[in-house]
């Protein structure tokens, strides 16, 4: 091998998978004689953290990598060379040797992010979304096998003027999946508690399905608590559910096998697309979400039949209620929305089905907004 | 979802998770500790490439490093299944496998038959397979469709993170044997993945991608290869479906077979040699029971019928491309038009 | 320094050792510049034991040898510039840079190759031997594995085999102290592996490995017993190596100042040259001659590994058959 004047000390490559090093710092001052496998920096890879040595000899002439840089392998860290070589040969090799460096190939990553919390609230981890800032609150209670995702297209519109929270109930989502009672009494509880823990003193609750029950009796049990209702296809004021597929929802553990059950919840079927299978699945397949369903499922229907009833509630309520229903839900039927009590206002909005807040986002925010 | 891991951090997540949950979960290998009776520090390793570092820390004798004996170490781990421990064995690398077949193909995969249904041998082989990484002929092979070929195995092949953590803690609470196939490329990879533990079930393919033009089925490493190639050819108003059967045993033949009654036209790609393959294999099955909905021949992208050479300009020529895919893509999609 | 060895010998010996060292040394600092891919296991520190037991060998002799290879096949004659492209996946490397650093193997100077399977090379040197028995030229086979090797069932069934059809072979097992990062003295269930060989029926011996006239002693018993139609033997070489498993280990295993001692207190070749320079007439210079001459031969190699060129596109296909 020719003996160059000037030699470059470049990023090793420490083990199959190393693709870059993080510079942790130098041990060696420029300016020192350097001798072959004299100690010169620590770096850091995803796997090691060691002691590089030096591969050649020589003037250590310049540092080129400063600690914290992370730098793929064959990246320039540093100039040795003879001692009587002048910087302005030191720079023109920097300049020579960056200008034909080519880091290795590396897959890029995107990063964007919702940026989610979690509160404690007696033995369950409850993730929560807040979004927007306003002195009105709405808090957006999902259904049963639901999470706070159900709202992605109802939350960012309406924290336009309001501080907008969706929650995990326990036992979905990302919220503890190990549950002790599974009854709205005890949902509804942990609704109150979590407004305590928030800071929130009163909100506008808008819940659906399974999630309309619980703010209904959250608002029974605390009337101080709620600025107003909204029950999107709400369970709790009538008695006809659709059972088969709520136990074919606990039982479901395959694409094949959930598909047609959430083209249930839907006027449109092809809006069930695979991702949203796939979330679905992927939430189903986490440890004690069966069980959980199980236990939540049994608090409130028995077959095809709901078993809490707050439709004679309703009438004393002091609040603006709202009841919206998709007219197709194939879950609970849109008939539960008729014949009200008249403090109640309806809109049942024409060919959607149980998910109407996803379904026709835009007239359903438009109401919740209204 | 969130969280965002590695590959390998996930594997070692579901083995973190499933030995906390269960005592009769133990991992053997040689090295998995690394510096057993050595000088210098325990758990320096941590297996070859890492993925099970930590867990001597949190598990003491119950992840144990072996001698270089991968038949004794299979046997012990099959011997150990049978008799009510899940053991989690790890052989190195695939290629090893000529090395102990006979404990796997012999022993495990046969107790339950042979003995009338009256064993349960629920044990795990992790093993790395797969190019890229210039590891020459015996440390780079892809022979996940040897032990596919043996009735009573469940042979796994994860192409993400997600994959791995959800189908290994599957692969742990099965009840029968399982080899557990792990590509070395995918180990960096980074993708999302639950704190939480999950299973994933055996035979059920993932869609990875949907489209209405051409179906590929792709395997492990290749899944990515395939997703490449599909995004290039949006460009040409090819739209690709990928399916990523997960398990080529147990296989999800309906998920196959429905995207090809769908699409009309399939790619099978499989980085492993051509013959006797998962792509022989998968082409087979839509021949005989799809046949109706095609409306091209099938393509296989695969390695030559050759070893693995060692030689980056040789090898990068061997493994199966993302060009290639697409080359096969086109090729599939114009016939008949 | 109890040698029947002439100078040229010791010279040679020398040569051999220094360029097993300098052609490790260079691999590390050009693997850990991010020149050669693959896995890399290097020799450095074993010398006297490559060294010790080829110098016994004829041309027509066969050695295997394991992933830990260089030092065997540049003992055994196989030519370094060409090991070095290899090693660099070139056209021109020795197996045409389609095996690389871990398969090297030349079958005319009777190398049948590094390996990359552990315990891979026992029972293919019962077959050499038996080759060489049937045929009756004279000849043996040795096999090169590690302290690992010596637990894998292949080894134990050779070493058995080659008594019962009593083979011209010899074992050779070089223990370095650990198994990739496991140690030796855990993972063999005896004190010296070479106690194994009473239970096989044949003769063990366990010596100093760093010390190249015990290697050279021993081996030139066993070599001459098996050519005398007299059987195998198991030699056990305690040595050290002065790199990780492979190049990229981070060594953890060992404590900190582990390697450094050994380089300053059991470098094999220093211990050699020490004993050649005071015993006979072989003067410092004489080894400094020989040093400049195997740096020049390296960096040779280095430089045409280096520019040399990738093997055809079409030479992926060739060589699977010899027809098909």
């Amino acid at each position: 091998m020719s003996n160059t004047a000037i030699t470059a000390i470049t990023m090793p490559k420490w083990g199959l998978s190393m693709v870059e090093g993080k510079v942790i710092e130098w041990l060696v001052e420029e300016n020192t004689t350097i001798a072959v496998g004299d100690e010169i920096m620590d770096i850091e890879t995803e796997k090691i953290a060691n002691t590089f040595e030096a591969l050649d000899s020589g003037v250590l002439k310049r540092k080129v990598a400063e600690p914290d840089q992370s730098l793929p392998i064959g990246a320039l860290l540093g100039v040795l060379a003879e001692s009587n070589i002048s910087d302005e040969d030191i720079d023109a090799f920097i300049k020579d040797f960056q200008a034909n460096y080519t880091p290795p190939e590396i897959q890029e990553g995107e990063e964007s992010e919702t940026s989610y919390a979690w509160v404690e609230i007696d033995d369950y981890r409850i993730r929560y979304l807040r979004m927007g800032v306003d002195k009105r609150n709405i808090i957006l209670i999902h259904g049963f096998g639901g999470d706070l995702d159900r709202w992605l297209f109802t939350q960012g519109p309406l924290s336009a003027n309001a501080s907008v929270y969706s929650l995990d109930l326990p036992g979905h989502g990302q919220s503890t999946k190990t549950i002790r009672d599974g009854s709205v009494a005890a949902m509804a509880s942990l609704v109150t508690k979590f407004m305590d823990h928030v800071g929130i003193d009163h909100a506008h609750l808008v819940g659906h399905s399974l999630g309309g029950a619980i703010a209904l009796q959250t608002t029974i049990n605390d009337p101080d608590k709620v600025d107003a209702l909204s029950l999107i296809a709400t369970a709790g004021i009538g008695v006809e559910i659709n059972g088969s597929y709520i136990s074919g929802f606990v039982q479901a553990e395959s694409r094949r096998e959930i598909k047609p059950l959430l083209q249930q919840l839907v006027g449109d079927p092809s809006l069930i697309n695979r991702n949203l299978i796939d979330d679905i699945l992927k939430y189903k397949r986490l440890d004690g979400v069966t069980e959980a369903l199980e236990i939540i499922a049994t608090e409130f229907i028995d077959r095809d039949q709901q078993t809490i009833d707050f439709r004679n509630h309703l009438a004393s309520l002091s609040i603006p209620v709202h009841v919206i229903w998709g007219s197709a839900d194939q879950i609970i039927p849109a008939s539960h929305a008729k014949n009200l009590p008249g403090n109640v206002n309806v809109d049942v909005l024409e060919g959607f089905g149980h998910l109407v807040q996803v379904e026709a986002a835009g007239e359903v925010n438009k109401l919740l907004q209204g | 979802m969130g969280r965002k891991i590695l590959y390998q951090d996930a594997i070692n997540e579901a083995l973190d998770q499933e030995m906390a949950r269960d005592d009769s979960v133990i991992v053997m290998g040689e090295d998995v500790v690394g510096g057993t009776g050595a000088s210098g520090e325990m758990d320096a390793w941590g297996g070859v490439l890492g993925v099970t570092k930590g867990l001597y820390g949190k598990y003491g004798n119950r992840i144990m490093d072996s001698p270089i004996s991968e038949s004794a170490l299979v046997g012990a781990a099959v011997g150990a299944a049978a008799t009510g421990m899940r053991p989690v064995c790890e052989l190195m690398f695939i290629d090893f496998m000529g090395v102990c077949f006979d404990q796997i193909y012999n022993q495990a995969a046969k107790f339950r038959y042979m003995f009338g249904g009256k064993a349960t041998t629920p044990v795990v082989i992790r093993t790395m397979y797969g190019a890229g990484f210039r590891a020459a002929a015996q440390h780079s092979q892809c022979l996940y469709n040897i032990f596919t070929h043996v009735p009573g195995l469940k042979v796994v092949m994860p192409s993400s993170p997600y994959d791995a953590k959800g189908l290994l803690i599957q692969a742990i609470r099965d009840d029968d044997p399982v080899i557990f196939c792990e590509h070395k490329a995918l180990y960096a990879t980074e993708g999302d993945v639950p704190e939480e533990s999950y299973a994933i079930p055996f035979g059920e393919a993932n869609i990875v991608r949907e489209g209405d033009d051409v179906t590929i089925v792709a395997l492990g490493r290749m899944v990515r290869f395939a997703t490449k190639a599909a995004e290039a050819l949006v460009a040409d108003g090819i739209n690709c479906e990928i399916v990523d059967p997960r398990t080529s045993s147990p296989l999800d033949e309906e998920t196959i077979l429905e995207s090809v009654e769908a699409t009309g036209r399939l790619v099978v790609v499989d980085e492993s040699n051509p013959r006797c393959s998962m792509a022989t294999d998968i082409s087979s099955l839509v021949s005989q029971k799809g046949f109706s909905s095609l409306q091209a021949p099938i393509e296989m992208v695969t390695a030559p019928h050759t070893p693995v050479p060692f030689s980056g300009a040789l090898e990068d020529l061997y493994i199966p491309s993302p060009d290639k895919i697409e080359a096969a893509v086109r090729k599939t999609a114009a016939y008949g038009n | 320094m109890a040698t029947n060895l002439s100078i040229e010998d010791l010279l040679d010996a020398y040569r051999t050792m220094r360029t097993i060292r300098e052609f490790e040394e260079r691999v590390h600092v050009e693997f850990a510049k991010g020149g050669i891919p693959g896995f890399v296991h290097l020799y450095a520190g074993e010398e006297a034991s490559a060294t010790g037991v080829c110098m016994n060998l004829k041309e027509d002799d066969y050695i295997a040898s394991n992933h830990r290879g260089h030092g065997h096949c540049i003992a055994k004659g196989v030519e370094v510039t060409g090991m070095m492209s290899e090693i660099y996946g070139r056209g021109s490397g020795t197996c045409h840079g389609k095996g690389g650093s871990m398969h090297i193997a030349d079958l005319d100077v009777g190398m049948m190759g590094a390996n990359g399977i552990v315990g891979g090379g026992p029972p293919l040197v019962c077959g050499a031997g038996l080759t060489a028995k049937l045929r009756g030229k004279g000849n043996i086979a040795l096999a090169f594995f590690g302290d690992g090797a010596s637990n894998q069932g292949t080894t134990l069934e050779s070493m058995n085999l080659a008594t019962v059809w009593k083979l011209p072979v010899v074992f050779v097992a070089e223990n370095n102290g650990y198994a990739e990062a496991t140690a030796s003295s855990w993972s063999v269930s005896c004190k010296d592996i070479s106690k194994r060989a009473a239970g096989f029926g044949m003769p063990g011996t366990t010596i100093d490995g760093h010390d190249f006239f015990a290697v050279h002693e021993a081996t030139r018993a066993a070599v001459e017993r098996a050519r005398s139609g007299g059987g195998p033997s198991l030699i056990e070489c305690k040595l050290d190596r002065f790199f990780g498993h492979f190049e990229g280990d981070n060594q953890k295993y060992r404590e900190p100042n582990e390697v450094k001692t050994i380089r300053e207190e059991n470098d094999c070749i220093k211990r050699f040259s020490d004993t050649i320079t005071n015993d006979s007439d072989i003067t410092v210079g004489d080894l400094a001659t020989i040093d400049r001459e195997v740096k020049i031969l390296i960096d040779d190699a280095v430089e045409k590994a280096i520019t040399g060129t990738d093997p055809e596109p079409d030479k992926l296909l060739t060589d699977v058959y010899i027809r098909y």
